[in-house]
């Protein structure tokens, strides 16, 4: 197979933000995840979790609540506004200021005629929601003391509101509290400190709270007496999710547990049932923040970044890549842009971008060996975002002097210019007006011309030493609006790719600026795409791990794509937890084709057979302990190498060398706050 | 079933000189059937509400007199009618209460008189129906075929007369009771055509004897002789019972106070209620204090005078059967034929093979265990040992489903079903194996030897012994480890299943204090054999299903050494054996001490290796293949 130079990228200090709260739409099946840098992620449940949109964050902006209203999403948070996202711009739609100081909580209705919001200055308001917005109708409560969590009864008459050490439930017909239930302080020394009800849930017949003092309680709706009071937590109970047949519930806590409450019967085959404590998962090291539950998983994230998809295995039969334990931790897009020319490396943080030179070796070595470095790699350039949104997508052009990026409130194009030493930047203005922001940039092989999408449209801008130019604007044919997530050109230039979240692929010949033809579709995301530099031939790799090969000039898939599907993947490949996040190919060599998710590269080599069901898929070991001869006989075409991980990207540059961007797992648990203390047996 | 339900204090007694007696002559039913009438042996009679433990009344005599039977109440008068120092023309046996008609007045002598005509004219002449030396036991007055009748039991010359009188037709017999001795203790129900008499004796059995009543009128002056039979025989412990009492509740219950419990220790007093028909025991209460031997029923509660407090206990008799998973023993039970131990083996046999499903077979299993059990402690000459055995080896038993079974075994010496609880029972009690492990050290190796054990566990332990012996010569220089097995094989065998039992620490630690010395040596010099067999990993070549770990071992060592220090200490015999233990524990220091520098020595390489690696770019070279 061969040899590789690898450089070994650790600078990339990417660091994910906090987990602040979630929603799952159980009609679409697509959980809503808001981070404490105020992006908001859409995973799809229904496609292995795989993180179809990304609506990019904004400084000062804290998302404390989210809401799923049909298919459109709300938020709000501390700014005191509610906002509505716009799914296919990725963009706020509208954000609405509810003159009630921050919002800590938002619930729309069973009917989804209204939203309440639970404000500071103790007020629930009401607003009717529009076609377009959302509008004000009237307060309830308010005199003092915050709101910190709502629920509203499935008859929509009521609504039980989590304050400071009470609950109220206010009746919607008259606007009054009608009940007020008392929620004890801690039995800890802080009989001082109040009791935060952080999460309460009104289910048909009761009302459960979980609170600062670590308890979760249930009440009777009728009386307002509670019932039953479980201590779950030296510390915070943080959040409660309840499943929809109203059978099992969960809590989140600060010590970042997930404890599961079922109602069982308390004789077997009697009427009467009792909740009882059944279950405690611990996946996460920090504060549970939002828990939601989508049938079969109990899907939890926090403060320590990673969304954690649990299966309850007492609800499936078989298994399958669907009943282990599911970990989000790295972002399913990439954060890296190579320039394989000029072998510079882009990086994406929210608030600023970084392009670094990779360093360079004069020495040579039998694998396992460490090179010696002859040049350091070098940071070119910090280039700081204008305004407060945070970068949405990035590029740099292959022969490295020119960067673009975006954010939802504009695009920027630089020129940049190397001499031996001094890098200068320069702006380039007049960027077309068409191209107010965009989802997805990339540029030409040649670096003549940029490519940038909104919504679903590619606009192309031709670059010349002078300026910028608009040239054309390409749309689907389809007329679908969803935004384009993956852009991929072939190295002639001739072709672009196009990938939009709802799995379809447009083709546009670029030398005629019209579309080519589209790839049917699969039910599975895009995950990563690639166009052959030789053949032309449009690689694909989906969410569910499937490949598939398309031939662009024939307008079909090619051999090698059908022989994948007829004789299938190996299982041990199909069960990776994540999805393929970039496609490259190898220039010497037009029969490898290089893949990677965050555990691991792969090189597949298309000469070579395909691993049988019986067949060692991990092989590299065995291959190297045979002798050469036999190599060939026991080699297939999947040559996985987990040498590198976490990684971020795996790309090759033109002189045959890989780079790969590893991000440590024990840097970004270094840089997470400290956990709660939790008392360990001698300290 | 029967059940006896919480019991209350009626009153305080006022016991006695030398505390011998419980200080009350009797309790009689009262003006209803929430109040007892209770006359004090000395002075005084109380009418108690029996709801509120309340005192309704009480009559004291005049200083000098004495009250000398027990008061009763006479319905037709609502009068209250004592005798005081025996006199009214003759000695007064006692005033018994008759329902539904005037009292009856029975003299010493035996003659019998209504009160009525009696306090019409004191002084009238009473004959002598019995010779002076006859001396009244018993008495009492059952309504049968809604007519009166009087019987009294009579002791005279070593022989027992039982006299029935009946006023309507006027008639009066006699009859001999079996046995001649006297019963300790009476008690008398009416049934189809007679009346039948139940008596307790002090050797502990209960007999049940029918009198009939005949139609016809006329006194019967010749003795008839009384048969009867055993209906139950309760294990009394060494000697005679001696203050014993029974009452019959119903044709198949019987009351009884002043017997032994049979799963019970000595030294502590019970009211138990036996079932006649299958000869079980349904309900026992531990009554506190000492008992007097007296027990009276009245309106469905039982009265126990003991300590220093008179108990009054409310019962429950429901028309028995034996527990249904009893399955077919239950038939030989009730047809009154009982099993004998070879056919309760077949049942067994067969029982075990009919059940397929495994829960069902758990609880049956465990049900007929139990009853298995309760029988032989019952029937001092049953103990089907091959059924228990079937029975355990079926697994379907636990120790707390049949928590008797492994006492019962060990109290029958039975070491063969003790090994095989010891295997198959999870959940045996930290006492209970250890009262195993103290039988098994001191019973003797002779007696342990010719006991049947398990094959395997016996190969296993013959396996170390040959090994040992084969050895012993040639390394006698490495001190501890090598010497010869200082208990015989059978006693090893049983004392590894011991070591194999769970257990836990705190718990074991308090039962281990309990051992004699001379256990703990033993026991502690057989450890150190088993710890020298494993060490020189002797035991890797005797195979065995089932054999201790060598963790096993150590624990027991530090468990016995931790609860007898002191005691180990202090004895000479037990010199060697802790100096010995003292090398071995040494040899383990120097071992973990060396490890541990092994260890350090493996993380600073692995450190090293790791710190290569934290830089932040390198360019390496890989090969695929």
């Amino acid at each position: 197979m061969g040899e590789f130079t690898v450089h070994r990228v650790r600078f990339f200090h990417y660091m994910p933000s906090g987990i602040c709260a979630m929603a799952f739409n159980r009609r679409t099946e697509r959980l809503a995840v808001a981070r404490t840098d105020g992006s908001v992620e859409l995973y799809s449940r229904t496609d292995h979790f795989f993180q179809e949109k990304v609506v990019p964050g904004r400084q000062q902006r804290s998302i404390q609540a989210l809401c799923w209203v049909g298919k459109r999403l709300f938020g709000a948070g501390l700014s005191g506004e509610i906002a509505e996202f716009d799914l296919d711009n990725l963009r706020l739609k509208f954000s609405q200021d509810a003159y009630g100081g921050p919002i800590w909580s938002i619930v729309c209705n069973p009917q989804g005629t209204h939203l309440a919001a639970g404000c500071e200055d103790g007020t629930v308001k009401l607003f009717e929601i529009l076609e377009d917005q959302i509008r004000f109708e009237r307060n309830m409560g308010g005199q003092k003391g915050r709101i910190i969590s709502l629920a509203w009864h499935s008859s929509g008459t009521k609504i039980a509101a989590g304050m400071i050490d009470m609950i109220k439930v206010f009746d919607l017909d008259s606007g009054n509290a009608v009940q007020r239930l008392l929620v004890e302080r801690g039995s800890r020394m802080q009989q001082s400190q109040e009791c935060v009800v952080w999460s309460v849930l009104f289910l048909s017949d009761i009302i459960v709270s979980g609170d600062s003092a670590g308890k979760v309680k249930m009440w009777d709706v009728n009386t307002g007496t509670l019932i039953k009071n479980h201590q779950v937590t030296e510390w915070d109970v943080l959040t409660l999710s309840v499943s929809q047949d109203e059978t099992s519930l969960f809590a989140g806590t600060s010590e970042g547990t997930v404890v599961q409450f079922q109602l069982l019967d308390v004789v077997l085959g009697q009427e009467e049932k009792e909740w009882v404590r059944t279950r405690t998962f611990k996946n996460h090291t920090h504060d549970v923040i939002a828990l939601a539950e989508a049938d079969t998983v109990i899907i939890s994230g926090g403060m320590d970044t990673q969304l954690v998809v649990r299966p309850l295995l007492d609800k499936l039969d078989f298994k399958s890549r669907d009943s282990s334990l599911l970990k989000i931790l790295f972002p399913q897009r990439s954060l890296v842009s190579c320039a394989k020319k000029a072998g510079l490396l882009l990086f994406q943080y929210p608030t600023h971008l970084e392009l670094w030179r990779l360093g360079d070796t004069e020495g040579h070595g039998p694998p396992g060996c460490i090179l010696p470095v002859s040049r350091n790699p070098e940071k070119l350039l910090h280039l700081k975002i204008k305004g407060e949104d945070h970068v949405c997508c990035s590029a740099v052009a292959p022969c490295g002097e020119w960067i673009a990026y975006s954010t939802t409130s504009g695009i920027r194009l630089y020129r940049l210019q190397r001499d031996n030493k001094n890098v200068s930047i320069t702006k380039v203005p007049k960027l077309p007006k068409v191209l107010r922001h965009a989802h997805q940039l990339c540029f030409s092989p040649d670096s003549s011309h940029l490519y940038g999408t909104t919504s679903s449209a590619v606009h192309v801008v031709a670059l010349t030493s002078a300026g910028c130019k608009f040239e054309h604007s390409l749309k689907p044919k389809s007329g679908s609006t969803h935004p384009v997530r993956l852009l991929a050109v072939s190295s002639d230039g001739k072709f672009l790719a196009s990938a939009n979240s709802n799995s379809e692929i447009h083709i546009y010949n670029m030398h005629k600026l019209k579309a080519h033809c589209t790839v049917p579709v699969y039910r599975s995301g895009v995950s990563a795409m690639g166009i052959h530099p030789e053949t032309n031939n449009l690689v694909i790799v989906h969410a569910d791990h499937q490949i598939f090969e398309f031939s662009i000039e024939q307008m079909q898939y090619t051999d090698w794509s059908r022989r994948v599907q007829k004789e299938g993947l190996h299982h041990v490949w199909l069960e990776r937890d994540t999805p393929v996040i970039n496609v490259t190919f190898n220039p010497q060599n037009p029969n490898h084709v290089i893949l990677h998710d965050s555990y691991m590269f792969c090189i597949i080599d298309q000469s070579l057979p395909l691993p049988d069901r019986k067949s060692q898929f991990h092989n590299q070991l065995t291959l190297k302990s045979l002798p050469e001869a036999e190599r060939l006989k026991h080699s297939h075409a999947f040559k996985e190498c987990k040498l590198y991980q976490p990684l971020l990207c795996v790309d090759m540059l033109e002189n045959q060398s890989l780079v790969v961007v590893e991000r440590p797992l024990l840097d970004i648990t270094t840089n997470l706050p400290a956990p709660v203390r939790q008392k360990k047996f001698a300290t | 079933m029967a059940a006896l339900y919480e019991a209350t204090t009626l009153c305080v007694l006022n016991v006695g000189p030398g505390g011998s007696d419980s200080g009350i002559s009797g309790i009689e039913p009262s003006a209803d059937d929430d109040q007892v009438v209770v006359t004090d042996s000395a002075r005084s009679v109380t009418v108690y509400k029996v709801s509120d433990k309340k005192a309704l009344g009480s009559w004291t005599v005049k200083q000098g007199q004495t009250v000398t039977c027990p008061a009763i109440y006479n319905p037709q008068t609502s009068e209250y009618v004592v005798v005081t120092d025996s006199k009214v023309s003759a000695d007064v046996w006692r005033v018994l209460s008759v329902p539904d008609s005037e009292p009856l007045v029975l003299f010493q002598r035996g003659a019998v008189r209504r009160l009525d005509t009696l306090l019409a004219d004191p002084q009238q002449p009473v004959e002598n129906v019995l010779p002076e030396e006859a001396v009244i036991r018993w008495s009492a007055v059952l309504n049968v075929e809604q007519q009166p009748c009087l019987m009294f039991l009579s002791e005279q010359k070593g022989e027992t007369l039982l006299l029935m009188q009946r006023r309507h037709p006027d008639s009066a017999a006699r009859y001999r009771l079996e046995g001649g001795e006297a019963p300790l203790s009476c008690s008398a129900l009416p049934c189809d055509g007679g009346v039948r008499l139940f008596c307790l004796y002090s050797s502990g059995s209960v007999y049940e004897s029918v009198v009939p009543i005949r139609g016809a009128g006329g006194v019967v002056e010749e003795v008839q002789p009384l048969p009867r039979t055993l209906l139950l025989n309760l294990p009394v412990g060494e000697g005679k019972l001696e203050s014993a009492s029974a009452v019959s509740l119903d044709d198949a219950h019987v009351a009884l106070v002043g017997v032994p419990h049979p799963s019970a220790g000595p030294g502590k007093d019970f009211l138990c209620i036996w079932n006649t028909n299958f000869q079980t025991l349904q309900a026992a209460k531990e009554m506190a204090g000492r008992i007097y031997g007296q027990l009276w029923c009245s309106c469905g509660k039982l009265y126990v005078p003991h300590g220093k407090s008179l108990s009054v206990i409310p019962f429950k008799c429901q028309k028995s059967s034996l527990a249904a998973a009893m399955g077919k023993l239950r038939q030989a039970g009730s047809n009154g034929t009982i099993a004998s131990a070879e056919e309760v083996q077949k049942k067994v046999s067969a029982f075990l093979s009919n059940l397929k499903n495994l829960h069902v077979i758990q609880v049956a299993a465990g049900g007929l265990a139990s009853v298995l059990v309760s029988r032989c402690q019952e029937q001092p000459g049953f103990y089907p040992h091959s059924a228990l055995v079937q029975l355990v080896h079926s697994q379907c038993l636990s120790y707390s489903v049949c928590p008797h079974l492994l006492t019962l075994a060990l109290e029958k010496k039975d070491y063969a079903l003790c090994q095989f609880c010891l295997q198959v029972f999870p959940d045996i009690p930290e006492a209970v194996a250890c009262s195993c492990l103290k039988a098994f050290l001191s019973e003797s190796d002779g007696t342990l030897d010719t006991v049947s054990l398990e094959r395997d566990s016996v190969a296993f332990v013959e396996g170390l012994i040959a090994n040992s012996t084969q050895e012993g010569g040639e390394t006698q220089s490495s001190m501890p480890l090598d010497m010869k097995c200082p208990v015989g094989l059978h006693k090893a065998v049983l004392l590894n299943e011991i070591l194999q039992v769970a257990y836990s620490d705190c718990f074991l630690l308090l039962h281990l204090k309990t051992l004699s010395a001379p256990q703990v040596i033993l026991f502690l010099q057989y450890l150190q054999f088993l710890y020298g067999k494993y060490s020189q990993d002797l035991h890797t070549q005797v195979s065995a299903l089932r054999s201790p770990a060598m963790t096993q071992i150590l624990d027991w060592i530090c468990l016995l050494v931790d609860a007898h220090f002191t005691v180990l200490v202090m004895a000479p015999e037990a010199r060697e054996l802790l100096s010995h233990l003292h090398k071995v524990v040494r040899l383990q220091v120097k071992v973990f001490s060396e490890l541990g520098k092994i260890e350090g020595c493996l993380q600073a390489l692995q450190k090293a290796k790791q710190s290569g690696d934290v830089c932040q770019y390198s360019i390496e070279v890989i090969e695929l293949f």
